[in-house]
């Protein structure tokens, strides 16, 4: 099976980089817009403002008004989302294919005139809204604040993936205008953003329309792309997180290879191998034959400075994590020392072979043509990298699979209990341990 | 380059039209139905055999019947193990799953073209020859209690599943979490499951759905063998007994001490899916609570900045589910809430909605289509929900039409029809004592503290 996403690409004079892909499977357009900014450009004591600037985004720009940027496109039949991550902040519309003019002339505005139109009252508002998503997706949600206790236990403090993207809600009130505008003129300018139209376009039209909307913007200063030393634990940690929780859950994670880098795909490979299915390692082990586990997970968490690979066990009612722990320490030492059987590498080969050829068929949304484009891109340098992606599926092999667990999770983990109110005694280990 | 005026929206042009994809209608001969559509773009199938029996079958007693005997189709067949039929779909990389709704019970896959024809046959051995064990019904039905625990602990679950048994009772399907309760689940047994999939696993009963990377013909010619000897017998009628008549509004508070946010559930009984104001009633719910710039959206989130996002639906199944508002405020914009959302309800009954909202609405709606036609996954959606509830071939044909026709009036007469303030229910998840007061002093209702599900057990079984 080959798979290609050809393409069109250019740079205008202020250092936009756009990509173009023709694709007429269904009169659907997606135009989807990468900066690099993410929640790693932020500095302590001012978390959580790629994401507040994320929102801020949809509250009109000069000579777009408050609300019309949802309204027009609604009027059109499309839909719009974007998001926020450590590395980088996306912006996408799905247009039927007549809407592509008014999709960029969107895009352009705020790109290019965000700042005439902000005031204090859409920040506050907007500022309000996040503490509204802080408090339903990690406050008044069971297990919501693991990952939050997690990032902070694996990375030191100064480092940029040591805090949420969400932010915490003392630095989102210390937000002002002076930052959002700071925070604008820096990351959200023509050279460090790629713009990438997928769908049924015809791509010389495209780019005199992106030409038209795009080029006037002015160039901004420099980026200096965000850095950090490589960062290891020097010894496992545990620690515990009491909950309005029914069952216990354990959370163990190991710093692993950044995305796409040597080693990647492998980690793929070993979350499915050993979470994946009723048939991997730690499901058939723990929920399948000792029923001791309610559900099991395990994935690579990619990013662009090093990745973190998880794996998540909940308990079932009463059943103490320390077990579970140890189940899991020798299911990987088993990994390490005598590797994985041929065919639980193809399985996990099918498996990521079959999800790859899946978000092809859009072409918008997150994952889709247009996201990947820009994807390849910011990863790699390469958007056209998509057969060789696959192709490092297809390259992983048993012996591999072994090395890179060998290299990987035996090292120092994190490993967090999350129990029940007044239930310490079910949690793993010993909180702080060595 | 000369400057562009930007300070005016660039025309749009006209609209692509929408082409549905051909559905090729075939039968075996034993009467099943087989809708097949091609599209050859990428190398993937989607398939699912749907039986039209679902958790509406199951009376209160049984509440997650469907739900687990689904669950079971994939844990062992006559033939295969559990850990067999996994292996087999994974090493074929098909996503295999088997699952009741509460119209239909599926069971589908996703697979890669070379592989399809392999993996049909493990589905087939799946949907029809379940073996329901003793060991891994009583494993399943285990791991569905420990999921009824952990339902406790979800705000959203706990609001909608209380808001469900208030509104249609504990002698009405609906009333059940399509799960089941811990009482329900606890009395299934192995009989129960395997009789329930017996009497309504039959070809009469079902039809099959192919699109992707597939000749219609070629399809058809490979299935009568394998699938043609499957006997058909009638199937069971279920009695299901009619949701009592609405009280006067209430507010059941749930409590959740110590809760930074109150889950709202604010509505009463729908129509159901065959409902001939059914799309009056998408663009009436598309304006007030199904869009990112509906009324409640705007106003809860974006006016008020009280919620991270309000919305509403119609919950369109065979019988009339629930229309139901929902949001998750901060606990201190409860009862305000709660007056916004009763008095849109009462607002967009008495005043006709603006032609921008409605026009809106409606392209929105019609416009929107296409994204929903992208993928093979997409397609049998429609294909299936068009064959389930029998809304003929022309339907998706029809339906920008139809969404185009809706008028301000239409709207109007269909949100008086519909929507019934003065007789919601309203159930809040959150911190009984700083909502309480301020619920009780809206003046729209009483008050009453939930008990909780388990509360409500114990009681039943008078322990």
């Amino acid at each position: 099976m080959q798979i290609s996403l050809p393409y069109d690409t250019f740079v205008l004079d202020n250092g936009l980089r756009v990509f173009l892909h023709e694709h007429h499977a269904t009169p659907l357009v997606s135009v989807n817009l990468w900066y690099h900014v993410g929640s790693a450009s932020e500095r302590p004591g001012r978390t959580g403002f790629a994401h507040l600037f994320e929102h801020l985004m949809f509250e009109g720009s000069k000579h777009v008004p408050p609300g019309q940027f949802d309204n027009l496109l609604e009027s059109l039949g499309a839909t719009n989302n974007g998001s926020t991550n450590p590395d980088r902040t996306n912006y996408w519309e799905d247009v039927p294919s007549n809407g592509l003019e008014v999709a960029l002339w969107l895009e352009a505005d705020r790109m290019g005139w965000l700042a005439d139109a902000m005031t204090q009252e859409r920040l506050d508002g907007q500022r309000d809204v996040v503490r509204n998503e802080r408090r339903q997706s990690y406050e008044n949600r069971p297990y919501g604040l693991a990952f939050e206790t997690i990032l902070a236990a694996l990375y030191p403090s100064e480092h940029p993936y040591s805090w949420p993207t969400i932010g915490s809600m003392a630095d989102l009130a210390a937000a002002t205008m002076d930052d959002v505008l700071a925070f604008f003129r820096t990351w959200y300018t023509p050279g460090n953003a790629t713009l990438a139209i997928a769908g049924d376009i015809d791509a010389h039209h495209a780019r005199a329309l992106v030409e038209r909307y795009f080029a006037e913007i002015p160039a901004g200063g420099a980026v200096q792309p965000v850095g950090a030393t490589p960062v290891a634990l020097a010894r496992d940690v545990h620690q515990v997180l009491e909950d309005d929780v029914q069952l216990a859950r354990l959370y163990m994670t190991w710093h692993s290879p950044a995305a796409y880098a040597e080693g990647d795909a492998e980690m793929e490979a070993i979350a499915q191998v050993l979470a994946d299915g009723k048939a991997s390692r730690l499901y058939r082990s723990l929920v399948y034959e000792k029923q001791v586990a309610q559900s099991v997970s395990a994935f690579q968490d990619g990013g662009r400075l090093g990745s973190a690979f998880y794996i998540v066990i909940t308990a079932r009612p009463g059943v103490a994590l320390g077990p579970l722990e140890d189940e899991v320490r020798s299911t990987i030492a088993a990994l390490a020392t005598q590797g994985v059987r041929s065919e639980e590498v193809e399985r996990a080969r099918n498996h990521m072979e079959t999800a790859f050829v899946d978000e092809l068929q859009n072409v918008g949304g997150f994952g889709g043509r247009a996201d990947r484009l820009n994807n390849y891109w910011f990863f790699v340098g390469d958007a056209g990298y998509s057969a060789q992606d696959l192709e490092r599926y297809r390259a992983v092999t048993a012996d591999h699979v072994r090395d890179v667990a060998r290299r990987v999770l035996t090292r120092p983990c994190v490993t967090l209990s999350v129990v029940p109110r007044g239930r310490r005694e079910l949690a793993a280990g010993s909180e702080g341990d060595a | 380059m000369t400057p562009i005026d930007r300070s005016r929206v660039p025309p749009a042009g006209p609209p692509p039209r929408v082409t549905l994809p051909h559905i090729e209608q075939r039968a075996l001969s034993n009467g099943l139905t087989l809708l097949v559509v091609e599209m050859r773009e990428l190398p993937v199938v989607d398939v699912a055999l749907v039986t039209r029996s679902g958790a509406h079958a199951d009376l209160s007693d049984v509440a997650g019947r469907a739900h687990l005997a689904a669950d079971l189709l994939d844990e062992g067949t006559t033939s295969r193990s559990a850990l067999q039929i996994a292996e087999e779909a994974d090493l074929l990389g098909a996503a295999l799953h088997a699952r009741a709704t509460w119209d239909d019970t599926e069971v589908g896959m996703h697979v890669l073209t070379p592989r399809f024809a392999r993996a049909m046959d493990l589905l087939i051995d799946v949907a029809l020859h379940p073996a329901y064990a003793e060991a891994e019904v009583e494993r399943k039905r285990k791991e569905r209690l420990a999921a009824i625990l952990q339902e406790q602990d979800e705000p959203r679950v706990v609001a909608s599943n209380e808001f469900a048994r208030v509104v249609y009772g504990d002698a009405h399907p609906y009333g059940s979490p399509i799960g089941g309760t811990a009482r329900s689940v606890s009395a299934l047994d192995r009989g129960a499951l395997a009789a329930f999939h017996e009497a309504r696993q039959r070809p009469g009963n079902a039809f099959l759905v192919v699109v992707g990377d597939v000749v219609a013909d070629e399809v058809v010619r490979a299935l009568e063998p394998v699938l043609g000897a499957w006997q058909d017998a009638p199937v069971p009628e279920v009695d299901v007994p009619t949701a009592g008549p609405p009280g006067s509004t209430t507010i059941h508070v749930v409590d959740r001490p110590g809760a930074p946010q109150s889950e709202l559930r604010i509505g009463h009984i729908g129509p159901p899916r065959g409902a001939p104001d059914y799309f009056a009633l998408l663009v009436l719910n598309t304006i007030f609570g199904g869009a990112f710039t509906s009324r409640l959206n705007s106003r809860l989130r974006e006016e008020k900045g009280f919620t991270y996002g309000a919305g509403s639906a119609f919950a369109f199944r065979r019988d009339g589910g629930p229309f139901v508002a929902s949001s998750a405020v901060f606990t201190g914009a409860s009862a305000e809430a709660v007056g916004i959302v009763l008095h849109e309800m009462q607002r967009i009954r008495e005043e006709r909605v603006s032609d921008e909202e409605l026009d809106r609405a409606k392209s929105y709606l019609a416009l929107g289509l296409p994204r929903r036609l992208e993928t093979t996954a997409d397609i049998l959606r429609i294909v299936s929900e068009q064959e389930l509830h029998g809304l003929g071939d022309r339907y998706y044909d029809e339906y920008v039409e139809r969404v185009r026709a809706v008028s301000r009036e239409d709207v109007l007469e269909a949100a008086q029809r519909r929507f019934d303030p003065a007789h919601a229910t309203v159930v809040v998840a959150g911190d009984h004592a700083e909502i309480a007061g301020p619920l009780e002093a809206l003046g729209v209702g009483p008050v009453v503290k939930a008990a909780s599900r388990a509360e409500t057990e114990l009681n039943r079984t008078g322990t």
